[in-house]
């Protein structure tokens, strides 16, 4: 047996063990790092179609129901059903021991019998059809010859039925990126699942609005090989499906699942991204997360070479007023009348504490299964080599002279309702047995600041089966000729000519992002304007205002085109576009005569203006001493600008300022 | 067509010949949109013939078209055999015994994920490892009686059914329940509680309206109340057990002659008519809602009468109906007629002649109501007196499907038109109620503000 310190200082432990593992922020990392750690990554993406209703159902799509508003709430349990070898799958048996009351709120103007599996399905949305097709199609995917609706088991009850309704729609497809083609594995479409409102103990409570709208996933091999590029292609996914103009926009329409696996670690999927710049961060994180623990398992076989089998822990319930409990949690918790057990584990001191990610240790993994898996709220345990003040306080002295501990052991305290222990302490014992083994098969949670949390079991490919309520679609050549001949050129075409419109780089995630560059080519052909100032009109003007104003209604691009087609009609230059742009977009309802008032225009001739310009290099002569012409120019601009805005372009005055110096 | 091309027909079957490649064959497949590589799986029979299903190696299936087809290799073979594993069923002297009939519902199954096939679960081996809460039940046994779809049930079904119930009460089981699919298991539910007369024990139906192979499915909730009804209930009746509301909460015990099915696909589709259902059941109870039901008793005694004759007809009524229907069955030889007629129990002027031609050549027939809701009044216009003179009569608030069930089961027992009124007339098991209680009709009309009140205060 390894020697383990006597006197361990969580806190410096955490810092050993981080330093042990490598971890480096981001920012610090190079890309050889990712090499070395064997760092792959594939993405999930879920994209909401613009559709008029819901796949299956003919509830209008993309009405949301307020925090709270609900008609009706009914309630399911769900229960797995098992494979043909007659085992649970592993997801299907954590999701039954947790013992879920699951509660939908039901609104009915977006929910039918449908959504909560009291009737059939309709048939399948052919406005989602037909999209899906024509993203497969710019994914490059093979299509398949019919669309055979499946049936992939979800046991959370973020659907009703207990299974999504999904249907492959093309199979190996290719993604360009500048550097690389990222693989796809298959794009397919199906149905949203119900929104989470929220998860408390026993039960958890879904709104059913979203539930039903119908998105594509596209699923991409692990080509990414560091955290940016798996950005990179995230962005160019979004792009290639905003350039169809007919996917949803907004937060929620677009989630990421992000797939990560290190060398000697396990495919683990972050669920739910709900941004791509996050995304760079959690996989990182993740990495690490994955390395650290290679590491600890490394470490626990290096001690007990026996491994998980050998390994066994003890447990003493604490039943009348024990004095080590003595945090404030921990007392809180026992005058609730929850049941106390003290957790002894063999040959785990300086595991508890070892980092895992940012802020967190091996000690959460346990905590946040605990959650999870026994449904106790957090905090729900207490340990020996807590550095969180919260946590701290147990006489783990006491504790360990109460379960018999050794030296190298570690102690856990945790708390619940007495019906959650036996699920709590198994709980514990699986998650350290799997310590000896590596990295666990799971679905994670993001937050924000770029760390995860257990979310559930990796469910196993044996969840997939045939939805016997639908018959299948053939999908046939006269249906993809149609999807071709609907298709936006590809995003890698649109870089190209954004390129050859000499739009500067800067400009591109923004045109595509909101798949503005049709409408650029539309104004530029129709109107006459230079592709580029039409660009920039959009990336660097509309971007800004949309930043910095709160609009009366929605901005549809109808309202750039109408401004820009009153500025030909009016024979204005194209430069008072910069300046009517506010006005326009904070009121879309406003006559665009009046947003010219409104910015104080006045027409004058041409003439009128240049005849100002003596007079003006006089007063100027006058209040001024300085030598500097450029002060004197920028002088008479200034007076000039206002007056000559959409009558005579910037440069033009300029340089009859330049030429009235020479006379 | 042979099990290894199993359900391809016309050009897929003979791409599949062409290529020597069998259903469960592990494919490579070249098509002009493409390459394709899983397992072939067999075809839906209602399916077209210009596709090959195919499962690829995510779980997902998809179908490829035999003219973009350019060539199939097969690379492997897989086939699939299956046996569900059974787990002993655990017995214990403290718990009652309980007998599952079968008739061919599926009321647990496994699911073979590389086929999608659902396997039924029956043995009680079986069902123990679909549904383990049954051992903290009962002692449950089983028996197959037939594998039929609900439409298929018939009087020959229900009289095997009613004479193996009888068998089993007089050896001395505590309960039984009986799997059905829920089509017409109001029917069965009717004629059992007609052939099955003063039973000792529990007669329980129960089925599904969600497939027992999804994790939301309604099967194993109402197979747990079933048996815990048979196993505890005071209630010796024939019932029907299903879900009360579509939440997973409770299930009502609804009496086998006031109940019927009242949608098409919604769990809790069962409703009694006219009345308020016998008692709710829960995992944890049984709460009577109401004291008039027949207790259990220590007996082994049982009256079973499994008789009926075929020849019945339901019509229901609609506008401009006219009289050759109800010639034709009176020529065809039928011996009763129920009749579905509007409002109180009206028919139309134009069916009279026919009507009284059937009545003289001895046709029995019976008024009842589809408004589902209320009794056959029909002293009330002069269509009803009409009609009554005619010899039509009024069968009080016998639901019409129950009414069919009875005239049969009647019918069966004598030809005699006086003897028959009398007997159908007579109540049994509650099909026809003295009196019709205020809460026996409610529709909850959603829309008007009270209604929606309230139904966003309770679990549907």
């Amino acid at each position: 047996m390894k020697i383990v310190p006597s006197d361990l200082d969580p806190q410096r432990n955490f810092e050993e063990t981080r330093q042990r593992v490598g971890y480096t922020p981001r920012q610090e990392t190079p890309a050889e790092v990712y090499q070395q750690l064997g760092f792959i990554c594939g993405l999930e993406v879920h994209q909401q179609l613009q559709t008029a209703k819901k796949l299956f159902c003919r509830c209008p799509a993309g009405i949301y129901q307020p925090d709270g508003y609900y008609d009706a709430e009914l309630i399911r349990h769900m229960r797995p059903t098992l494979s043909e070898l007659g085992e649970y799958d592993g997801t299907a048996l954590m999701e039954f021991k947790t013992r879920k009351t699951v509660i939908y709120h039901i609104d009915n103007r977006t929910a039918c019998t449908y959504d909560v599996d009291d009737t059939p399905p309709f048939k399948l949305n052919p406005e989602a059809l037909e999209i899906a097709l024509e993203i497969a199609l710019l994914l490059q995917t093979t299509i398949v010859g019919e669309l055979h609706i499946t049936r992939k088991q979800y046991l959370d009850g973020s659907i009703p039925t207990g299974f999504q309704r999904t249907a492959i729609v093309g199979i190996e497809g290719r993604l360009p990126l500048p550097h690389k083609t990222v693989r796809v594995i298959q794009l397919s479409v199906e149905e949203d699942a119900c929104r989470e409102v929220s998860d408390v103990g026993h039960v958890r409570v879904y709104t059913t609005d979203r539930l039903g709208m119908p998105l594509v996933e596209t699923v991409t091999y692990p080509d990414m090989q560091t955290p940016d590029e798996v950005a990179e292609a995230a962005h160019s996914i979004r792009f290639l499906t905003r350039s169809t103009g007919k996917v949803r926009t907004g937060i929620g329409a677009a989630r990421e699942d992000v797939n990560v696996s290190i060398r000697g670690g396990t495919r683990v999927e972050i669920k739910g991204v709900p941004r791509i710049r996050y995304i760079p961060e959690l996989v990182h994180n993740e990495a690490f997360r994955q390395k650290s623990l290679l590491v600890i398992c490394e470490e626990l076989l290096a001690r007990m070479p026996a491994g998980a089998p050998g390994w066994q822990m003890r447990h003493v319930a604490l039943d009348t007023d024990p004095p080590m409990v003595t945090s404030a949690l921990a007392r809180q918790a026992w005058e609730k009348g929850d049941c106390l057990v003290a957790v002894n584990l063999p040959g785990f001191r300086g595991i508890l504490s070892f980092f895992t990610q940012p802020g967190r240790s091996f000690a959460d993994e346990i905590s946040d299964r605990l959650k999870v898996i026994a449904c106790i709220e957090k905090p729900n345990m207490a340990h020996s080599e807590a550095f969180r003040p919260a946590e701290q306080g147990e006489d783990f002295e006491a504790i360990r002279r109460l379960l018999g501990a050794r030296e190298e052991d570690a102690q856990i305290l945790l708390w619940g309702p007495v019906g959650d222990i036996p699920t709590a302490l198994e709980t514990v014992e699986e998650r350290c047995r799997l310590a000896f083994l590596g990295v666990p098969n799971e679905t994670r949670k993001a937050f924000p600041d770029g760390t995860t949390m257990f979310e559930r079991v990796l469910p196993g490919p044996d969840r997939m089966y045939p939805d016997t309520d639908s018959a299948p679609i053939a999908i046939t050549e006269e249906m993809i000729e149609r999807a071709r001949r609907r298709l936006p050129p590809r995003v890698d075409r649109r870089l190209a000519q954004l390129r050859e419109w000499n739009v500067p780089e800067d400009a591109f995630a923004y045109l595509l992002r909101h798949n503005l560059v049709p409408l650029v080519e539309r104004i530029a052909s129709e109107l006459r304007f230079a592709p580029r100032f039409v660009a920039l009109f959009l990336a660097h003007r509309l971007k800004h205002l949309q930043g910095r104003l709160r609009p009366d209604g929605p901005l549809d691009v109808g309202r750039i085109y109408g401004l820009l087609a009153f500025i030909r009609e009016r024979g204005l230059e194209p430069e008072i576009a910069f300046e009517m742009l506010a006005p326009a977009y904070e009121h879309p309802d406003a006559d665009l005569e009046a947003v010219l008032s409104s910015i104080g225009y006045v027409p004058r001739s041409r003439d009128d203006i240049i005849a100002r310009i003596s007079v003006l290099r006089e007063e100027f002569a006058r209040r001024n001493t300085s030598r500097d012409a450029g002060a004197g120019r920028r002088w008479i601009m200034g007076r000039l600008r206002p007056l000559a805005l959409g009558n005579m372009p910037m440069a033009e005055v300029a340089a009859a300022i330049r030429a009235g110096e020479s006379l | 067509m042979s099990e290894i091309f199993k359900g391809y027909r016309g050009p897929a079957l003979e791409l599949l010949k062409s290529f020597h490649v069998r259903v469960w064959s592990e494919a490579r497949i070249q098509t002009t949109r493409g390459d394709f590589q899983g397992i072939v799986l067999p075809r839906s029979e209602n399916d077209d013939d210009r596709h090959i299903v195919l499962k690829l190696p995510n779980g997902y299936n998809v179908g490829i078209a035999v003219e973009t087809i350019r060539h199939i290799e097969e690379c492997g073979y897989k086939e699939a055999h299956y046996k569900i594993p059974e787990r002993e069923f655990p017995v214990s002297p403290e718990k009652r015994n309980v007998k599952l009939l079968g008739t061919g519902g599926t009321i647990a199954s496994r699911l073979d994920y590389r086929t999608g096939a659902v396997i039924p679960a029956f043995s009680p081996g079986e069902l123990y490892g679909a549904v383990p809460e049954l051992a903290d039940i009962c002692n449950l046994t089983t028996e197959k009686l037939f594998a039929v779809f609900s439409e298929n049930m018939g009087p020959t079904q229900y009289k095997i059914l009613a004479q193996a119930i009888g068998e089993e009460i007089r050896k001395g089981i505590h309960g039984i329940v009986i799997g059905h699919g829920t089509d017409t298991m109001h029917h069965t539910a009717a004629a059992l509680s007609y052939m099955v007369q003063h039973p000792p024990i529990p007669i329980v139906m129960v089925g599904s309206q969600r497939s027992s192979d999804r994790p939301s499915s309604d099967a194993a909730l109402n197979l747990i109340h079933a048996t815990k009804t048979a196993a505890e209930a005071d209630i010796a009746e024939v019932m029907v057990c299903m879900f009360g509301p579509t939440s997973d909460e409770y299930g009502l015990l609804h009496r086998g002659t006031r109940v019927r099915k009242m949608h098409s696909s919604y769990r809790s589709t069962f409703r009694t008519i006219g009345d308020i259902p016998i008692a709710m059941v829960s995992r944890e109870k049984i709460t009577p809602l109401r004291q008039d039901y027949n207790r259990r008793r220590d007996d082994r005694t049982v009256e079973v009468i499994p008789v009926f004759e075929e020849r019945v007809s339901l019509i229901y009524y609609y506008p401009n109906m006219h009289p050759d229907i109800i010639e034709a069955l009176t020529d065809l030889g039928y011996k009763g007629i129920i009749i579905a007629g509007t409002g109180l129990g009206h028919v139309n002027k134009p069916l009279y002649p026919a009507i009284r031609r059937a009545v003289e050549k001895g046709v029995v027939i019976y008024m009842t109501v589809q408004t589902l809701w209320g009794y056959a009044h029909m002293f009330v216009y002069d269509t009803g007196r009409d009609l009554m003179t005619l010899g039509i009569v009024p069968a009080e608030n016998m639901l019409p499907e129950v009414a069919y069930i009875k005239l049969g089961w009647v019918l069966g027992q004598t030809a005699d038109p006086d003897r028959v009124k009398e007997m159908m007339l007579t109540p049994i098991c509650g099909d026809i109620t003295e009196r019709e209680p205020y809460n026996g009709y409610l529709i909850y009309q959603g829309g008007i503000p009270e209604v929606e009140e309230f139904i966003k205060r309770f679990h549907k």
